[in-house]
C-alpha cells in the first residue's frame, strides 16, 4: 500500500497531501472551542480524527491509520454521541463567565503554549528522517504486532485488564438501585381508575380545528381548547400553537351554564357538569391552551364521582 | 517531519484551550481527547523519524488508554447528570455546601 521510502524523507505528493489535510484538522478541531452546540463540536471532531488517520497514512503507520478510523471515530465519538443523545442535545453550552478574566487568561496561556511548543519544534535541527524499516513479516501490522507481542507483553496483558475494569466501571458507576416498586401497565391503569381523572385515553391533538398538527390543541363541541390534546413534551418547551383566531376567542360559562368542562369529552362521568358550575376552567381554559394546569382544574370535581366509577368497575 | 509535529503542537493548543474556555463537560472532554491524538501524531511522526516502530506501539497503546478513559468519564458524566440534571462544570460544586 505504502511505497517504502527508504529515507523517508516528505515527498512532493506528501507535501501536497499535508497541506490538503491539515486545515481541515486545524478548523474542525477549532469547532471545539467555537461551536456553540456540542453536536457540532462532536461531529468537527470526527472530521478531525479522519483527518489523522489521512496522515498516519501518511506517514507510514497504516494500522495506526486503521485503529484510528475504528477505534476513535467509530467507537469513541459514537459513545460521546450516545452520551449527548442521553443528556440532551438541545442543551446550548453557556457561554457566561464564571470566573472572573478567566477567558482571557485562557487564550494567554493558549498563546504562549502555542509559541513555546511550535518554537521550539521548528528551532529544533532534526536530522534527515530515518523512515520507518521494512518489516521482514507481514508489513506494517506484522511490524507493530512483533514489537507489541515481542517486547511489551505485559503491557498488553494490564492494558486488556485496564479495559475490563474500565467496562466494570462503567457498569457499577451508572447502576441505579430501584427505589421503590417497577409500575407496569397494570399498576399504572388500577391508579388511573383510582384517581378517577382520566380514564380513556387523552384527545388527539387538532381535533376540530384548523389543523391536524401535533401543536395544535383540539377544540371540544363548545370550541373550547383542550390543552391536554397537545403532548406534554411539547406543552413543557412552550411549543404548544395558540389557537386564538382559529377558534371561538372566548367561551363564557354565562352563555351555556350548562356546558361540559374543557375536557369533557374524556370525562367518565357526564352528570358532574351542571352539578359544578367550573368557574375557574371556563376563562382559563381558552385563554392559556399551553397551560396544563387551567385543564387539570376541571378534573377535580370528577374525583367526587369515583365511588360511581368504582361501582361500575367492580 | 518538522510540519507533522507543528501540527500536533497546534492541534494540542487546540484542545488545551477547549478544556479551559468550554464549560459543557462533554465538550472539554473531547478537548482532552484531542490533546491525546495531538500526542499520538506526534509519536508516529518521531516513529517515522527515528526509523523505530516503538512510537507507533506507544500511540496504539495510548489509543486503547484512551478508549478505557473516555468509557469511565462518560459513565461518570451520566451519572453527574442524573443527579444534578445538568453536565456544566460551573454547576458541580458539591464539594462547596
Amino acid at each position: 500500500m505504502i511505497p517504502d521510502v527508504a529515507d523517508g524523507a516528505m515527498s512532493s505528493a506528501e507535501w501536497v497531501l499535508f497541506w490538503v489535510v491539515a486545515p481541515i484538522a486545524v478548523v474542525a478541531a477549532s469547532a471545539l472551542i467555537f461551536a456553540r452546540r456540542a453536536v457540532t463540536a462532536t461531529i468537527c471532531m470526527v472530521a478531525t480524527m479522519v483527518c489523522l488517520a489521512v496522515l498516519y497514512v501518511a506517514l507510514d503507520a497504516p494500522f495506526l491509520a486503521m485503529a484510528q478510523v475504528v477505534v476513535y471515530t467509530g467507537a469513541i465519538m459514537m459513545l460521546f454521541i450516545f452520551v449527548l443523545m442521553l443528556v440532551g442535545v438541545d442543551v446550548a453550552d453557556s457561554f457566561t463567565e464564571t470566573i472572573r478574566g478567566q477567558r482571557v487568561a485562557s487564550v494567554v496561556f493558549s498563546l504562549g503554549l502555542a509559541a513555546v511548543l511550535i518554537g521550539a519544534v521548528a528551532r529544533a535541527a532534526l536530522p534527515d528522517p530515518a523512515g520507518i524499516p521494512a518489516s521482514p513479516s507481514g508489513g506494517n501490522p506484522g511490524g507493530v504486532a512483533a514489537v507489541i507481542f515481542g517486547d511489551y507483553p505485559f503491557t498488553l496483558e494490564l492494558v486488556g485488564t485496564l479495559l475490563i475494569t474500565a467496562a466494570l466501571g462503567a457498569v457499577v458507576m451508572t447502576h441505579r438501585v430501584r427505589l421503590t416498586p417497577r409500575r407496569g401497565q397494570r399498576e399504572l391503569s388500577i391508579a388511573r381508575v383510582k384517581a378517577g381523572t382520566q380514564v380513556t385515553p387523552l384527545p388527539a391533538p387538532g381535533v376540530y380545528a384548523g389543523r391536524n398538527a401535533a401543536d395544535v390543541p383540539a377544540l371540544d363541541a363548545m370550541g373550547g381548547v383542550i390543552a391536554t390534546s397537545v403532548p406534554e413534551s411539547l406543552r413543557a418547551r412552550g411549543q404548544a400553537q395558540q389557537i386564538g383566531a382559529a377558534a371561538q376567542p372566548a367561551f363564557d360559562a354565562a352563555q351555556a351554564p350548562s356546558a361540559l368542562p374543557p375536557s369533557a369529552p374524556a370525562d367518565p362521568a357526564p352528570s358532574d357538569g351542571p352539578a359544578e358550575p367550573d368557574e375557574p376552567a371556563e376563562p382559563d381554559g381558552p385563554a392559556e391552551p399551553a397551560e396544563s394546569d387551567s385543564a387539570a382544574e376541571p378534573d377535580e370535581p370528577a374525583a367526587a364521582d369515583t365511588p360511581a366509577d368504582e361501582g361500575g368497575e367492580e | 517531519m518538522t510540519p507533522y509535529i507543528v501540527l500536533s503542537a497546534v492541534l494540542f493548543v487546540i484542545g488545551a484551550t477547549t478544556v479551559l474556555v468550554r464549560r459543557g463537560a462533554i465538550v472539554a472532554f473531547m478537548g482532552i481527547e484531542l490533546m491525546l491524538n495531538a500526542a499520538n501524531l506526534a509519536f508516529v511522526a518521531f516513529a517515522r523519524q527515528n526509523g523505530d516502530l516503538n512510537g507507533q506501539v506507544i500511540a496504539f497503546f495510548v489509543m486503547v488508554v484512551a478508549a478505557a478513559e473516555v468509557v469511565v468519564g462518560l459513565a461518570i458524566i451520566v451519572s453527574l447528570f442524573r443527579a444534578r440534571r445538568t453536565v456544566s462544570v460551573d454547576d458541580e460544586n458539591l464539594l462547596r455546601h
